[in-house]
């Protein structure tokens, strides 16, 4: 099996997760940076459903397709980054733990109404211990809540850095992408 | 698979064939890992004799690297399905494969230093 690269021609990959609640702007955040029209990779699942999803009327149903928005953002000629949008339903974690692994880091996109949504997506990556900052979309414009209230309201770890941004706004959520890489590297220094 | 000759169902309706019917009911492929990631190159002829048509299509979008993911995703297909028609396609040396590096007791490494700095400068400089 080929593993090497045997050419200059084949990028590096690198991946981030865009994590959060339903309906939050994770398509919308995705959607500002990506270089590409963002794509949905799907992932049909068997008997995955049973016993959670209401199947009445329907007994003959025995699959449910999971989608996952990703993005792509060429960084140089030798690495490529791919955002990817995990599927909102808590039942889907194995396809988080497929897109967690090897990841750089995680974005939680948090909207201060419904900052509860954001919560399984937080314990997720504390659990597995994946890097990740809390960027809390502000669709109107309007700050609320200060980061540290919403870092209280969460129970964050003090080192977890939470960000203000516009899930529209293409240089707002470069500057999301860069605050999560350099908390990656300061974690490594910590560690190091 | 992408063509509008029915008047009567559209791509709402979802493939009429069903999912895993293109792999022969496998789920799992022969041989590889395919990490969404993953690249794919082709390094046969997509009018290779006695292929599927969604292994041509693969061959034919290939020519240049292409993550698992975005071809899945070009193609219109499960991406259970996409990896086994890789494996498949992957044991008959029609592809080659360019994995994330791995470390066997670690699994997937993470990005070193130097290229999370490169992601950094490459993200400014957006």
């Amino acid at each position: 099996m080929a593993s090497e690269r045997s050419d200059g021609h084949v990028p590096l990959a690198v991946k981030i997760l865009i994590a959060g609640g339903f309906g939050v702007g994770k398509t919308t955040l995705v959607s500002a940076v990506s270089e590409i029209r963002p794509l949905q990779t799907e992932e049909v699942l068997t008997n995955a459903g049973i016993g959670i999803d209401d199947v009445h009327g329907v007994e003959g149903k025995r699959t449910t397709t999971v989608a996952m928005d990703f993005g792509r953002i060429s960084i140089n000629q030798d690495i490529v980054l791919y955002l990817f949008g995990t599927p909102g339903q808590d039942r889907f974690w194995f396809l988080w733990d497929e897109l967690a692994l090897g990841a750089l880091g995680a974005v939680v996109l948090a909207d201060t109404r419904r900052l509860n949504d954001c919560f399984p997506s937080v314990d997720y990556f504390e659990r597995r211990s994946t890097p990740f900052l809390v960027a809390v979309n502000c669709f109107d414009g309007v700050q609320k809540h200060s980061a540290t209230q919403i870092a209280k309201a969460l129970d964050l770890d003090p080192d977890v850095p939470v960000v203000l941004c516009d899930a529209r706004d293409r240089r707002s959520i470069k500057d999301v992408l860069i605050a999560l890489v350099e908390h990656v590297m300061t974690l490594k220094q910590v560690a190091a | 698979m992408t063509e509008r000759g029915h008047d009567w169902l559209d791509s709402d309706a979802g493939p009429v064939v069903r999912p895993y019917a293109v792999t022969g009911g496998r789920a799992k492929p022969a041989v590889g890992a395919f990490d969404l990631v993953a690249f794919v190159v082709s390094r046969a002829d997509p009018g290779e004799p006695n292929l599927l048509p969604e292994q041509r299509a693969i061959l034919a979008r290939t020519s240049e690297p292409v993550s698992v993911a975005e071809l899945a995703s070009h193609l219109d297909l499960a991406l259970g399905v996409v990896r086994v028609l890789l494996g498949d396609l992957l044991q008959q040396r029609l592809i080659e494969m360019y994995e994330p590096e791995y470390d066997q007791s670690v699994g997937p490494l993470r990005p070193d230093d130097r290229i999370l700095k490169a992601v950094v400068n490459g993200l400014r400089a957006l």
